[in-house]
């Protein structure tokens, strides 16, 4: 909650820093006593890590601009050269390009506890929406730095994405050759997909400022999705929450240095450590794992541009999610039969990844082709994203809408505190216990 | 809460790990799966053999380097830390001495400092490994069309790596009858391909395609310094470690530094855990 | 989440203040610290001369290009060299200024290899400012720079002009009798 600031400065420096430019004020209100509710779980830790890895990708991304080459004739060859030549470079680049991975793991993560604890509704609707925004310019950021180590894959995933907008009526072929700045994917569109790569994070950055300081307006959701109602169901964030996040950061930590140190391609594609030829489009043009699912979607539709439309539609879809929604109970906790088509969402959206990793015409499970329905064999990928994505926009467009006006939810508790007291772990105040169960 | 996170560590690597177990091949192309070897340089403590490296080396010089550039590579590159011929009294490997006696071996194009005419010098150790063809257009022409690749990064660039090299290397077969392979093309069922054009017999074609090199190698063909017998499996592996290495040559420097930082991180995420449940002691939650 | 039993074993020196500086809260903190401090250096030396760079750190080059009374500059670490084969009307003029009185002072045997005195190798970039001087300029037979004026002798030190010190001589070696190595 945005409550009266409580900071005293204590140094003679302090207070005359306050009167000029409170910033150590700022500081303290929003990190320090910002009053956090004390029942958060682990699922709350990303924000921190998500901030973390920005930090990270912003430091090593200057970093490896310092050795790069944005020049078709010495992109791939200036990214060995960090690899081999530079002090540390291989480091620098693995904490990059795994970070990307890393970052976009931690945002899935935190975007699927947003939607079960319900922190998109009233009244964090703009909180979402900037999310959502952050989310779309991490999308842009990451598929244009893709482009620059000029691979095979950078290449011709490139031409693939930006092609799609010539799909666009009347102005589509001039706006993909404006996007090119040729007549095709070449030295001018390297050469700007670098400037704005380097731009967007700082761009993000800005976003992020923005997410937070409407997140500390209403202050932070709660697994119970109830608000807080008094300063017993707070604590300070600093320590509790400092030291929380940062033992979930050094977690995930380990999981970022096992990939960056033991298995740094584990997450590419081999066909990018080719060098770019215009002339040869390799077997198969995959994005990176992150945008499988997207992929899948575009792919589902035999039309190139719904599928153009169904794909920005699958994002676009977030936006509007807080009004979508009626249920008048937040939390999932207390929604059973919600939770479990939130678990069927999950499924789905796992299964568009798979799809959208193989080719639309391998079979789906290994065995017969089955009927042929339409334009492909029944037991084909591509039905399988068809379904896939169905079950995407159903869950947002139908099923959400519906379940808030059809479900009956399960009591959710009156405060923050009140389950706590029924534990056995009780505060010593000892208050009388409610018999409430946690959902 | 400990468990939970755990959990979620693990899911997160399936979840990364996932999509990888992808990209099945067409159904028209075809290829075998690599043989899997066992190499010195696999898992987390491994590093690469010194000596098997330098025969990798002396096969890629004496047959590879006639068509297969590796413009990434310098001579001095032989010579650094984690190289094949890095010696612990010559830090700069520009000094030392083989690393000097292996580019003098080798002749690289220059300029004439004095008349600007193109010559042909003795290499040094600051020199890259220079291309057998002036051009890609020149490799393409006296090549059947196709320019043989540059190795550089060659084991990263393939499914299997060294593996997939091995296999390709010591794979080529007579066709089986029925199969009709034109001239300047070779049979190798781990180089993926479509046969079904060539195919004249019953069922599904041979597994696998053609490549334009002519099998490579042949046992005896380069005479190892070290004595080792030059069998054919002794000559792919070689190579194939030394493409591993030339692909990837900080490898043993990162697996170094790794295990250091994940012991650190294991030590501070125990601290963190501890202070976190230090803090959190006296609040019911 | 894992059970917190409050009151099992009451700790007489525990309070609920969670700030209190337990030992545990300064030996993470340390941590952390030494985390950002271990991953500094690797971003603080990636910007240290990379291999390439270094590569080209030192040189060979044969002597038998120049000729007596000629002077040829050759690019090493980015900036000029002059390596000089002098004539003996030049050692001469250097030996005898031996004692002058000289801003930088320096004999001329110091600023050369023994046994080599007619081969001068100095890095062509005036004390100064940085401009390359020219030879055959100034009173004293050596070079000039155009830029501010300094005049250099036959040994290559500073008579005249704004130039605190003598053009400096690299390290160099012969390797052979026409051969040295530079850096």
């Amino acid at each position: 909650m945005s409550g009266h600031s409580t900071y005293e400065p204590k140094t003679g420096f302090e207070r005359w820093l306050d009167m000029r430019l409170p910033i150590l004020r700022f500081a303290n209100d929003t990190m320090v006593t910002f009053p956090t509710p004390k029942n958060l779980n682990y699922w709350w830790t990303f924000g921190a890590v998500l901030a973390m890895m920005l930090g990270i990708q912003i430091v090593t991304g200057v970093i490896l601009a310092m050795h790069y080459v944005p020049h078709v004739d010495y992109a791939f060859n200036s990214v060995q050269r960090i690899m081999r030549d530079v002090n540390y470079g291989w480091l620098i680049r693995n904490l990059h390009s795994n970070g990307a991975s890393m970052f976009f793991l931690a945002v899935y993560i935190h975007i699927f506890r947003n939607l079960y604890y319900g922190s998109y509704k009233a009244p964090r609707e703009v909180l979402w929406i900037l999310g959502c925004i952050i989310y779309l310019l991490m999308i842009i950021t990451a598929f244009m730095g893709y482009v620059l180590p000029w691979g095979q894959m950078s290449f011709h995933g490139a031409v693939v994405i930006t092609n799609l907008l010539g799909a666009i009526p009347v102005i589509g072929p001039s706006i993909t050759t404006w996007l090119w700045g040729g007549f095709a994917v070449d030295d001018p569109t390297l050469n700007r997909f670098f400037s704005l790569h380097y731009l967007l994070p700082f761009v993000i950055a800005g976003v992020v400022g923005l997410h937070i300081w409407a997140l500390h307006v209403p202050g932070n959701n709660n697994p119970t999705g109830v608000n807080v109602k008094s300063p017993q169901d707070t604590v300070p964030f600093h320590p509790y929450y400092t030291v929380k996040d940062g033992f979930a950061v050094s977690v995930f930590l380990i999981m970022y240095a096992v990939f960056v140190f033991y298995l740094p391609d584990a997450l590419g594609d081999v066909v990018n450590y080719v060098p770019a030829n215009p002339l040869q489009t390799p077997q198969h043009i995959v994005p990176e794992w992150y945008l499988l699912p997207f992929y899948a979607i575009l792919r589902a539709v035999p039309n190139k541009l719904m599928g153009v439309i169904l794909m920005f539609g699958s994002i676009g879809t977030l936006f509007v999610l807080p009004w979508l929604d009626t249920s008048k109970v937040r939390s999932m906790r207390y929604r059973p039969t919600a939770r479990l088509y939130y678990f069927i969402f999950i499924l789905a959206c796992l299964v568009l990844g798979y799809c959208g990793a193989h080719a639309p015409d391998d079979p789906a499970v290994p065995g017969p082709a089955g009927p042929q329905l339409l334009d492909s064999s029944l037991n084909s990928i591509v039905w399988l994203s068809r379904i896939g994505a169905l079950y995407y926009f159903a869950y947002f467009w139908v099923i959400t809408p519906l379940l808030g006006l059809t479900e009956t939810p399960l009591p959710a508790p009156e405060s923050i505190s009140s389950p706590v007291l029924s534990h056995p772990a009780a505060t010593p105040a000892g208050a009388a216990a409610s018999p409430e169960k946690r959902g | 809460m400990l468990r939970k996170a755990f959990a979620f560590a693990v899911l997160g690597l399936v979840l990364a790990a996932g999509p990888l177990f992808g990209g099945q091949a067409r159904a028209a192309t075809t290829v075998a799966e690599p043989r899997t070897l066992h190499w010195s340089f696999e898992g987390p403590f491994g590093k690469y053999d010194k000596e098997q490296v330098q025969r990798g080396y002396k096969v890629y010089r004496e047959v590879c380097s006639a068509c297969h550039k590796m413009d990434l590579m310098y001579f001095r590159n032989l010579g650094q830390k984690g190289g094949p011929f890095y010696d612990p009294k010559y830090p700069n490997p520009n000094t030392n001495p083989v690393v000097k006696s292996l580019a003098h071996d080798i002749q690289v194009k220059d300029i004439d400092s004095d008349t600007g005419d193109p010559i042909s010098r003795p290499g040094m150790p600051a020199d890259k490994f220079p291309p057998p063809f002036a051009n890609d257009i020149a490799a393409a022409a006296s090549n059947g069309g196709k320019a043989p690749p540059d190795l550089s990064v060659m084991a990263k660039a393939r499914e299997g790596g060294p593996n997939y090299i091995y296999s390709l290397l010591t794979g080529f077969r007579t066709p089986p009858a029925g199969l009709t392979i034109p001239a300047g093309k070779y049979y190798n069922p781990y180089f993926s391909g479509d046969l079904s054009g060539q195919w004249s017999g019953h069922g599904a074609p041979p597994i696998g395609g053609m490549i334009g090199m002519p099998p490579p190698l042949t046992p005896g063909k380069v005479t190892f310094d070290d004595g080792k017998p030059s069998t054919l499996k002794e000559e792919a592996m070689d190579v194939a470690a030394f493409l591993a290495w030339a692909s990837d040559p900080t490898m043993e420097a990162r697996k170094a530094f790794g295990l250091g930082a994940m012991i650190y991180l294991l030590i501070f995420s125990g601290l963190l855990y501890a202070s976190y449940r230090r803090i959190w002691r006296n609040v019911a939650h | 989440m894992a059970d917190t039993v409050v009151g099992a074993n009451p700790d007489p020196h525990a309070s609920d203040d969670p700030n209190r500086r337990d030992f545990i809260h300064i030996a993470a903190g340390v941590a952390a610290v030494g985390l950002v401090g271990g991953l500094a250096w690797p971003f603080i030396d990636q910007m240290n001369p990379a291999g390439d760079t270094l590569a080209l750190a030192s040189i060979e080059f044969d002597l038998s290009k120049v000729v007596e009374g000629q002077q040829v500059v050759v690019k090493w670490r980015g900036k000029p060299l002059f390596v000089r084969y002098r004539t003996p009307k030049e050692i001469e003029e250097a030996i005898r200024d031996d004692h002058a009185d000289l801003r930088d002072p320096a004999t001329d045997e110091s600023r050369h290899k023994p046994g080599k005195a007619q081969y001068l190798v100095l890095i062509g970039v005036c004390t100064h400012l940085g401009c390359v001087p020219n030879f055959g300029g100034g009173e004293y037979g050596g070079w000039l720079c155009p830029c501010h004026g300094s005049v250099y002798d036959t040994s290559g030190r500073i008579r005249k002009g704004p130039a605190p010190l003598n053009l400096a001589v690299p390290d160099y070696s012969f390797l052979s009798d026409a051969k040295i190595k530079v850096g």
